[in-house]
C-alpha cells in the first residue's frame, strides 16, 4: 500500500477542518457548542491533549475568542470554531486580535439567520460580516472552502497566513460542506507548507513588538521569552504603549491594512473553470459553486459559452480578478444563499461593462443546479 | 521590602493617569510591594488587565502585560494560563469592569478554579466612563446614570467569588495598605483561582456625588466602615450593618484546573505512546 493510499479517508468538512489544523500545528483550542460547528469542538477535545495540546470549553464565544488570543500570544497555535450568532459574539476580539496583530484561526460554519434563523441549515449570510463585522477600520482574510479536501487545505492555509500576517484569519465555510462526507486524501505532514511567525532575534537591546520589518509585519516574541512587551487594543506605537496621537494612529490603522492589501498575490486564491470563451460567467463561492458547476456542464451542452469563477479567498475579494472577466462577459451571473452580499462586490468590481445577476436563496436550502441553470438560459 | 520594587514598574511610564485623590495608586503600591514580598520573577510573569480606570495599571508594570477588552480580562488569562501553565498570572480588574460586562468570565474562572490571581480594583462605579452605577454601587447610591440613587441591589463580590468556587478571597482597602500588600501576596501563593477585593476611593466621580469629601476622607472613610474579618464573625448582621468585613475572608484547598489538565495530557500522551509500541494504532 503506498502513502497516499493510506492516507486517503472518508470524512467530514468539519472532521477535515480538524486534521488540517492539526497539521498546521494547532495547540490551543477554545470554543463554545454552536451548531453546524460543534463537531470541530467535539474531534479536537479528544485528539488535540494526543499531541500535547490543549482544549477548553468557555462559558461563551467572546470568551472563546479571548481565550485563543491569550493562548496564541503566549505561543500557540490557537483557533476556535463557530456558526452565525456566534460569529456575531466573537467580533468584538476579533477587532482585537487584528489590532493586536495576534495570529488565530476563528471557523465560522455559516448557518441560516439573521438571529437563531435555521440552526441546522445552511446559509452563506455572513460575507459582509466577516469583512466588516468588528468595528473601526480592519484588515480581514477570509477563505471559502467548497470541498472537504480543501477544507483541510485551506484551514492550513488559514493558519499560513494568520501566522505570517500577524492577523486574525476567517474559514468562512457553510453547513453543508461541513456536515458533507467525502473522499480526502491527506497529504504526508512533511510534504505541507507549514509557516510560523517571524520572530524577533534573542539578544535585541530592545524588542519593538509593533516595528514592521519590510515586508509591514513585525517580528512577534512569545509571552515570558527573551523580551517584556506591552500589548493593548488601544492605538499604539511600535514599542506597543497606547498613544493618541493622530500621525502615529493613523500610520497603525493603514500598516494593518496595507499589510494584507499588498500582498494579494499571495493571499488572493481563487479557481477559474471554463472561462477562456466564457461569455457568461457564473461567480459562486462555498456549496453553491458546486451547483454552478453542475448547471455550467449542462449549459455548455446546450451551447452556451458559459464559465465559473470561483473565489477562495473571499476577502481581500479577488476584484482583478473579476475585472478582467468583466471585460469579456456580458453576463455574471452570481448564485448566493444570501440577498446579494458578494454581488455588491461583483458590481463594483465589474464596472458596469458587465450586467451582473443574483440568484438568490434564504430559506435554507442549497440553490440548485436547475436554478442556475435558469439564469443562464434567460440570458 | 520597599527597596526592590522600583523595578517592578515601568517608571518611564509615570506620573499616571489616575486623578488627584485616586485609590488606585495606592493599590498599584500594594501590588508591586505584594511582587516584592514574592520576590516575584519578571520574566515568568504576565499581567493581564480589562478596560477602565484600574485597567490601565499594566501600563505602568514591568511584565508581559495584556490590556485587553471590557470585561475580558479572565478569559484572555484563561488562554494564556491553559497555554502555559508554569507562568504565574495576574489579573487587575475594575468592578464593573469584573462583574458587569466581565460577571461571565469572573463565575466560571472561579468554577475551574484555575490558578489565576484576580486583583478588584473597587471604587464603587464606572470611573474612565464618567460616574456611571456599577454592580458594585451600594444601593441607593448616586451616579450619572442614578440621577435619584441606585435602585439594584450591588452583588457581595466575596460571596460571589466563594459562591462560584474560589478558593482564595480576600478583600481589604487602600486605607489598610500594609493588609492589601499581604492579601495580594498570600493570594498568589495560593494555588488555584484567587480574588483580592481591593477597595479604593474615586473621589471625582463617585465621591463628589455622594457627598464623601475628598481622597483623604474617602479614605478614613474605608477605616471607619470596615472591619477585620476576626472580629466581623463574631459581631451580629445588625452590628455589621453598613460595615464590611477585611482580611482573608475564604481559604479552601481543592484541585486546580490546570494542574488537572496538565496531568490528563501526559496520561493521554503515554497511552498512546504504549499503544503504538503494541502496535494497536
Amino acid at each position: 500500500m503506498n502513502d497516499v493510499a493510506q492516507l486517503a479517508r472518508l470524512m467530514q468538512g468539519n472532521e477535515a477542518i480538524v486534521e488540517g489544523a492539526l497539521a498546521a500545528g494547532l495547540r490551543f483550542f477554545a470554543g463554545y457548542p454552536i451548531t453546524p460547528s460543534t463537531e470541530i469542538s467535539e474531534l479536537l477535545a479528544a485528539r488535540l491533549p494526543l499531541y500535547g495540546g490543549r482544549f477548553i470549553q468557555m462559558e461563551d464565544e467572546m470568551a472563546s475568542m479571548a481565550a485563543i488570543i491569550g493562548a496564541s500570544l503566549a505561543g500557540l497555535k490557537s483557533l476556535t470554531a463557530t456558526s452565525g450568532p456566534g460569529f456575531s459574539l466573537k467580533q468584538e476580539n476579533i477587532g482585537f486580535a487584528s489590532m493586536a496583530e495576534v495570529p488565530c484561526v476563528v471557523v465560522n460554519v455559516q448557518r441560516h439567520g439573521p438571529s437563531t434563523g435555521i440552526p441546522t441549515a445552511p446559509a452563506q449570510g455572513d460575507v459582509m460580516q466577516a469583512r466588516w463585522g468588528t468595528h473601526g477600520d480592519h484588515p480581514a482574510i477570509a477563505l471559502c472552502p467548497a470541498s472537504v479536501q480543501e477544507s483541510y487545505s485551506l484551514t492550513v492555509e488559514a493558519f499560513n497566513f494568520a501566522e505570517k500576517y500577524r492577523t486574525p484569519v476567517i474559514l468562512l465555510t457553510d453547513e453543508v460542506i461541513g456536515h458533507m462526507r467525502e473522499r480526502v486524501i491527506l497529504p504526508q505532514p512533511d510534504k505541507l507548507n507549514v509557516i510560523d511567525r517571524k520572530k524577533p532575534p534573542a539578544g535585541l537591546e530592545k524588542y519593538y513588538p509593533y516595528r514592521p520589518g519590510e515586508d509591514g509585519v513585525p517580528a512577534m516574541a512569545d509571552f515570558c521569552e527573551n523580551y517584556r512587551f506591552h500589548v493593548t487594543g488601544l492605538v499604539h506605537d511600535e514599542s506597543g504603549f497606547p498613544t493618541t496621537d493622530a500621525d502615529v494612529a493613523e500610520k497603525l490603522i493603514r500598516r494593518l491594512n496595507n499589510k494584507i492589501m499588498d500582498n494579494l498575490d499571495d493571499i488572493v486564491l481563487s479557481e477559474s473553470w471554463l472561462t477562456k470563451d466564457a461569455d457568461i460567467i457564473i461567480v459562486a463561492y462555498g456549496a453553491v459553486s458546486r451547483s454552478a458547476k453542475k448547471a455550467i456542464k449542462e449549459a455548455r451542452v446546450a451551447g452556451f459559452k458559459v464559465g465559473l469563477f470561483r473565489p477562495i479567498t473571499i476577502w481581500p475579494f479577488p476584484e482583478k480578478e473579476i475585472a478582467v472577466l468583466s471585460r469579456q462577459a456580458h453576463t455574471m451571473i452570481v448564485p448566493e444563499m444570501n440577498l446579494g452580499q458578494l454581488k455588491l462586490e461583483v458590481e463594483r468590481a465589474a464596472s458596469g461593462r458587465s450586467r451582473v445577476i443574483g440568484v438568490n436563496k434564504v430559506n435554507g436550502e442549497l440553490i440548485t443546479p436547475g436554478e442556475i441553470l435558469d439564469a443562464i438560459i434567460k440570458q | 521590602m520597599q527597596n526592590n520594587v522600583n523595578k517592578y514598574l515601568r517608571s518611564e511610564k509615570l506620573p499616571h493617569i489616575w486623578c488627584p485623590g485616586c485609590g488606585n495608586g495606592i493599590v498599584l503600591g500594594a501590588i508591586t510591594r505584594a511582587f516584592g514580598l514574592l520576590d516575584c520573577d519578571q520574566d515568568n510573569t504576565v499581567v493581564v488587565s480589562g478596560i477602565g480606570c484600574s485597567s490601565r495599571a499594566t501600563g505602568y508594570l514591568d511584565f508581559c502585560t495584556l490590556h485587553t477588552t471590557h470585561g475580558r480580562a479572565l478569559a484572555f488569562a484563561t488562554g494564556i494560563k491553559m497555554a502555559r501553565p508554569e507562568l504565574k498570572v495576574f489579573v487587575l480588574m475594575g468592578d464593573g469592569d469584573s462583574t458587569g460586562i466581565g460577571g461571565n468570565h469572573f463565575i466560571h474562572a472561579a468554577r475551574r478554579n484555575i490558578d489565576l490571581t484576580a486583583i478588584i480594583f473597587n471604587n464603587s462605579i464606572y470611573g474612565m466612563t464618567g460616574g456611571q452605577s456599577s454592580p458594585l454601587s451600594p444601593l441607593n447610591s448616586r451616579a450619572t446614570t442614578a440621577p435619584q440613587g441606585t435602585f439594584e441591589r450591588p452583588f457581595d463580590l466575596a460571596e460571589l467569588a466563594r459562591g462560584a468556587g474560589a478558593t482564595y478571597v480576600a478583600r481589604g482597602t487602600t486605607y489598610h495598605a500594609n493588609m492589601l500588600t499581604q492579601l495580594i501576596r498570600n493570594g498568589a501563593d495560593h494555588k488555584g483561582f484567587s480574588v483580592v477585593e481591593a477597595v479604593t476611593a474615586c473621589p471625582i466621580s463617585y465621591g463628589r456625588r455622594n457627598k464623601m469629601g475628598n481622597g483623604y476622607d474617602m479614605l478614613l472613610w474605608q477605616k471607619e466602615h470596615s472591619v477585620p474579618v476576626e472580629k466581623a464573625r463574631k459581631l451580629t448582621p445588625l452590628e455589621m450593618e453598613g460595615k464590611f468585613a477585611i482580611g482573608e475572608l475564604y481559604k479552601a484547598d481543592a484541585p486546580e484546573f490546570t494542574d488537572i489538565y496538565e496531568r490528563f495530557i501526559e496520561e493521554k500522551q503515554k497511552k498512546n505512546e504504549e499503544e503504538r509500541h503494541r502496535g494497536v494504532n
